[in-house]
């Protein structure tokens, strides 16, 4: 592995072909009524390799500002290889191979003069398996703001913890043990804790990787008004298993296969009316 | 807006602050590591610059005369100002052999013998010293002027030479540090390791195989297994105190000898062998097992015919790591008395007998400067049959490891 | 008749009785088969079964007279002994050939008896165990009749008597009261004290460079680096203490001289260093596996959070690995206080009580083997002395082996 202290392994920078010359207007342009949307990151022309194989072939997609933006698909489909792209999470894979371009409010993530640790402090993630740290409730929330400085003094800390468990919808739950580990919480808790602990660091847009797979319904649909709530501020992409989340959840919804997006459209439309047969035969359940 | 929120880090100084940590840290990693190799270099470098003169030898050649008066003191059979210069226990057999030859007595005959160790270690250390004229002469061995004079002209006259110090494989101990070997204690060795792996071997495989294959969950297993860990952790020093107490005061098994030493590195070896035993039958996967009995074999025919051919890899791995680290101690055996000086290699396991590193640990304590080097070419002997035998277990396991 | 020739007669008359036996058996099973009648086992199980039955009731009775001999009850003749052996054992071999019958068991019954025979070797270990708790305790005693262990304990004079020192050669340094006072508190200050240094030593090497090998090398340099850093578990103790005592005494000497101290040549600050460099591979490798055993989610979950590298591992890495980390730490001191011959080699002989590591002290270790090796009878208290200090060097390192073992049971269940 190559430290995260340099802000660009040498394997990106290599590989990285940055797409200036491409016009504006070849950008993704499927969907119908964005015009008046803000686009928050754009991907164009991105591709990805493990070592020999490749898993993501030229993709384009605008992720919208204060929208939720599903990606679904089959297992394997590189959904989340896609999503772990757009904070960089991937540089932690030394096999994992990266082209094309990715913007951050037309800020390139994967020019050389990157600091992935200001990315991704802008661009925060919620893990499929809920992952607190083995501290306190408090520290698990207070660690990140401290050591990015975004706040001065005890009492700043104690505020922003309240604030960010409340805006997970924790708050009334854990508001009298702060002091106890973050692991003795229930899973549903746990990954609330961890979207609290994303949300403290202010970030802009926040990932979520199957947020509600390892969770029972009740805590689902918990997380799913959080969701709802979170979209105001935040610009949200998620990927998803499950169809009827995506429908609940997304504004936006990208549906990919094999490694490709099939077609993207707001999600009424891509439910109700897909363009594509695969997508039809993956919504209806015929496969995947 | 292009530079305002990923590219910062340049002018901000809290990050700027982090990221120095961040090279700070890694290179205490970094230092760490170099700090390890750069002693396991100095640990070689230091070995071997003290050892590697002791495999050579400076021999002289006198003329030896079987007269009337070295019958009986094997010393005057030579000159009077060699006497000075050959070791004296390069005379001391002949006594016998006119004794046993008496034809002998009359002639006389040119030999090569050793020089006396201040006159070896002058030649290895001090000679090139003084001649360079340097300030540091006394720290050099030094000689008296009157035999310096002498040995500088058998030099001279080509009558002191430097040889390959074949000796130093082939005899035992010695007061003499110019005559003293490692042979008595490597044969010391192999019978120690000989006993060792005749009491260790076929009980930590059986009991392996009972603990792997035979037990059934209950407490009776449970307690065998913690107190196997724990039996892995005791100190050395702490085997020793029990072969003492068992085999040599309780069981009357002669002190000193190849048995008690051989007895108490196989309990001790024991744990070892178990513990990585077990992990090459665990890696036998059920399916084998299973296959087995569907065709009726009892368990100890599956055990037999199927588990144990193919965990043998494992089982020998683990065994030779086993009896590289027995052959390394020390403290046990001090303990039940094998630091007896051995000057004939021993012919039983009954017999007083001495182990490499418990030679290497007399010599260490010996006052004269010879046998320093004695010491630490005894020591690289020990290390090359060591590396040697792990890196067989290293090879055996990459030869034979089997993916299932 | 010595010990060596009874055996060798015994074996003499029971070899070719095993053989008969196997051969009888098996012709006996085999005409019986001929027959035309079914047998339940295998000719050649039958043969064994004879085997079994003559030879296990005679090496019972072989085994229980030599036991009687050992405890001193009833010490038999040999030549009885012999006698009533083979006689055993010709009685076994007559019954065990009549009692094969086609509805015979005899493969269950051998089965069952590899089975005894493997849980026996089984527990050979829980009575090495036992033996050991037995022996070392039993010679305490017998020394804690002669000296009280108020004053072992307490007691912060060590000096058993003129002939221990005068063994090791050191006749000049006697103590005061030379007839026998044996306050175990300087040695146990030596061992604490260069078992510090020890850790001092290895803690932050290993650690760091379990750090590096699991979070910061690539697959190939950590294919280098592991082998090579294990190289140090591999060396004697005996080629440390030698290290020790001719490379790393002087120059702690010379340095300490450049500055002006005053370091004894058997300090104790050289045995505790170089013990460290022996440790290091212990705490590494614990370590590392420990390390890796964390699961890479939480790393993730720390980056998502735009934390660096270094502030992953320590903020979130090694306090997940911590009990892993005390534990390896804990297994590295039972190590440094069991250690026998880098002390033995390098450090002093003189009890001393002082907080310079410059100054020579001594060891429980040291006083173990200097009370073994001396001439002394073995009832005297200075050689019993020896099981004192062995039973609390025992008691302190299975304690702390057995502390280890819980925490990383408890570490391994959390991640697993």
């Amino acid at each position: 592995m190559y430290s995260e202290a340099t802000t660009e392994p040498p394997e990106t920078t290599e590989s990285v072909t940055p797409m200036t010359g491409q016009p504006e207007t070849s950008a993704p342009a499927q969907t119908a009524g964005t015009a008046d949307k803000n686009v928050k990151v754009k991907a164009e022309n991105v591709n990805l390799w493990y070592d020999k194989t490749q898993a993501l072939h030229d993709l384009d997609l605008n992720i919208y500002e204060n929208e939720v933006t599903a990606l679904i698909g089959p297992s394997g489909c590189g959904k989340s290889s896609f999503l772990r792209c757009l904070n960089r999470m991937n540089d932690l894979i030394p096999s994992v191979r990266i082209q094309g371009q990715i913007t951050l409010d037309g800020e390139d993530i994967y020019h050389p003069d990157v600091d992935v640790v200001q990315l991704r402090s802008n661009v925060g993630m919620v893990f499929q398996k809920p992952n607190p740290f083995p501290k306190s409730i408090y520290e698990n929330i207070a660690y990140a703001p401290r050591l990015h400085g975004i706040v001065n003094g005890r009492r700043d800390l104690d505020e922003l913890v309240e604030h960010s468990l409340k805006r997970a919808g924790l708050w009334r739950e854990v508001s009298d043990r702060l002091q106890t580990p973050g692991t003795a919480l229930s899973g549903g808790q746990q990954q609330r804790l961890c979207i609290a602990r994303a949300i403290a660091v202010n970030p802009e847009v926040i990932l979520m990787d199957e947020p509600a797979s390892s969770l029972d319904p009740l805590a689902t649909a918990t997380i799913e008004e959080l969701i709802d709530e979170l979209k105001d501020r935040y610009t949200i992409a998620i990927v998803t298993h499950n169809l009827q989340q995506a429908a609940r959840v997304a504004g936006y919804t990208a549906f990919f296969h094999m490694g490709e997006i099939v077609e993207f459209n707001d999600t009424d439309t891509l439910f109700t009316n897909p363009r594509e047969q695969k997508t039809e035969d993956y919504i209806t359940g015929r496969y995947g | 807006m292009s530079t305002r929120k990923l590219t910062g880090s340049a002018n901000n100084p809290q990050i700027r602050r982090r990221y120095r940590a961040e090279k700070r840290f890694k290179a205490y990693c970094i230092g760490a590591v170099s700090i390890a190799f750069a002693i396991i270099i100095a640990f070689f470098t230091d070995i071997i610059s003290q050892g590697y003169t002791a495999f050579w030898q400076y021999q002289v050649q006198v003329t030896i005369d079987y007269n009337d008066r070295a019958e009986r003191l094997g010393q005057f059979a030579l000159d009077r100002d060699m006497r000075e210069v050959a070791s004296r226990g390069a005379t001391r057999s002949i006594p016998r052999a006119i004794d046993r030859n008496p034809d002998l007595l009359g002639t006389t005959e040119e030999r090569w013998v050793p020089v006396k160790a201040e006159i070896d270690q002058y030649l290895k250390h001090g000679r090139d010293i003084l001649e360079a004229k340097h300030e540091e002469v006394a720290a050099a061995p030094e000689l008296p002027d009157k035999l310096r004079k002498k040995v500088d002209a058998l030099i001279d006259e080509g009558r002191i030479e430097s040889a390959f110090n074949t000796r130093f494989f082939t005899t035992g101990d010695s007061k003499l540090p110019e005559l003293a070997g490692i042979f008595s204690a490597a044969v010391g060795t192999l019978y120690v390791l000989g006993i060792t792996l005749l009491c260790a071997f076929p009980i930590g495989v059986m009991s392996a195989i009972y603990l792997e294959e035979f037990a059934p969950d209950n407490k009776l297993t449970q307690t065998i297994e913690v107190n196997i860990n724990n039996l892995a952790a005791v100190p050395s020093i702490i085997f020793g105190l029990l072969g003492l107490a068992l085999f040599i005061n309780f069981f009357g098994v002669p002190r000193s000898s190849a048995l008690a030493g051989g007895l108490t590195l196989g309990l001790m070896t024991l744990p070892i062998i178990i513990i990585s035993t077990r992990a090459a039958l665990r890696a036998v996967p059920d399916p084998i097992r299973q296959g087995a009995f569907a065709m009726g074999c009892s368990r100890w025919q599956v055990v037999r015919d199927h588990v144990l051919p193919s965990s043998l890899p494992g089982i020998l791995t683990g065994t030779i790591i086993g009896l590289a680290q027995a052959m390394g101690e020390t403290a046990p055996l001090i303990i039940v008395g094998m630091i007896a000086y051995i000057p004939e290699a021993p012919s039983g396991v009954f017999e007083a007998a001495t182990v490499l590193p418990a030679q290497v640990f007399t010599w260490a304590s010996e006052p004269e400067q010879a046998y320093v080097e004695k010491t630490a070419a005894g020591i690289m002997v020990l290390l090359a049959v060591l590396l040697t035998l792990n890196a067989t277990a290293v090879f055996l396991r990459r030869k034979f490891e089997r993916r299932w | 008749m010595s010990v060596g020739q009874t055996t060798l007669l015994l074996l003499a008359g029971l070899i070719p009785l095993g053989y008969a036996g196997f051969f009888l058996g098996r012709r006996k099973a085999l005409n019986t088969q001929a027959e035309g009648i079914r047998l339940h086992s295998r000719p050649q199980q039958y043969g064994w079964y004879s085997v079994v039955s003559m030879a296990v009731p005679a090496m019972a009775v072989a085994f229980i007279a030599s036991l009687l001999n050992l405890l001193g009850w009833i010490a038999l003749p040999s030549e009885l002994v012999l006698i009533m052996t083979l006689v055993t054992a010709a009685a076994g071999f007559g019954f065990g050939l009549r009692a094969i019958q086609p509805s015979l068991r005899a493969r269950i019954k051998l089965d069952n008896l590899m089975r005894w025979l493997l849980l026996g070797a089984a527990l050979i270990s829980i009575m090495t165990t036992v033996a050991i708790v037995l022996s070392v305790i039993f010679e305490a005693m017998r020394f804690f009749r002669e000296v009280s262990v108020w004053e072992f304990i307490t007691g912060t004079t060590w000096s058993p008597g003129d002939s221990f020192l005068e063994a090791a050669g050191r006749g000049d340094e006697v103590g005061e009261g030379g007839g026998g006072v044996f306050g175990s508190v300087p040695l146990f200050a030596g061992t604490f004290m260069v078992t510090a240094i020890a850790m001092a030593v290895s803690l932050p090497i290993g650690l760091l460079s379990a750090i590096f090998m699991s979070e910061y090398a690539s697959q190939r340099i950590r294919g280098i680096v592991k082998p090579l850093i294990e190289i140090l578990a591999g060396i004697p103790t005996v080629v440390y203490g030698f290290f020790a005592a001719v490379t790393v005494t002087p120059i702690i000497v010379d340095i300490a001289g450049f500055f002006g101290l005053d370091a004894s040549y058997s300090n104790i600050l050289s045995p505790g260093i170089v013990m460290g460099i022996m440790i290091i591979p212990f705490i590494s490798s614990l370590s590392d596996d420990v390390i890796n055993s964390i699961p890479q989610s939480l790393r993730e979950g720390a980056f998502a959070l735009g934390t660096t590298r270094s502030e992953t591992i320590r903020s979130v890495v090694v306090p997940a690995a911590l009990p892993g980390v005390i534990s390896a730490f804990l297994l590295g001191v039972s190590r440094a206080l069991g250690e026998t011959m880098i002390v033995v080699m390098a450090a002093g002989v003189r009890p001393n009580l002082t907080w310079n590591p410059l100054e020579d002290m001594t060891t429980v270790t040291v006083n173990i083997v200097y009370s073994l090796t001396g001439d002394q009878s073995f009832d005297s208290p200075q050689t019993l002395s020896a099981f004192a200090l062995g039973l609390v060097l025992f008691i302190v390192t299975l304690t702390l082996n057995v502390i280890s073992t819980v925490m990383v049971r408890r570490f391994k269940q959390q991640y697993d």
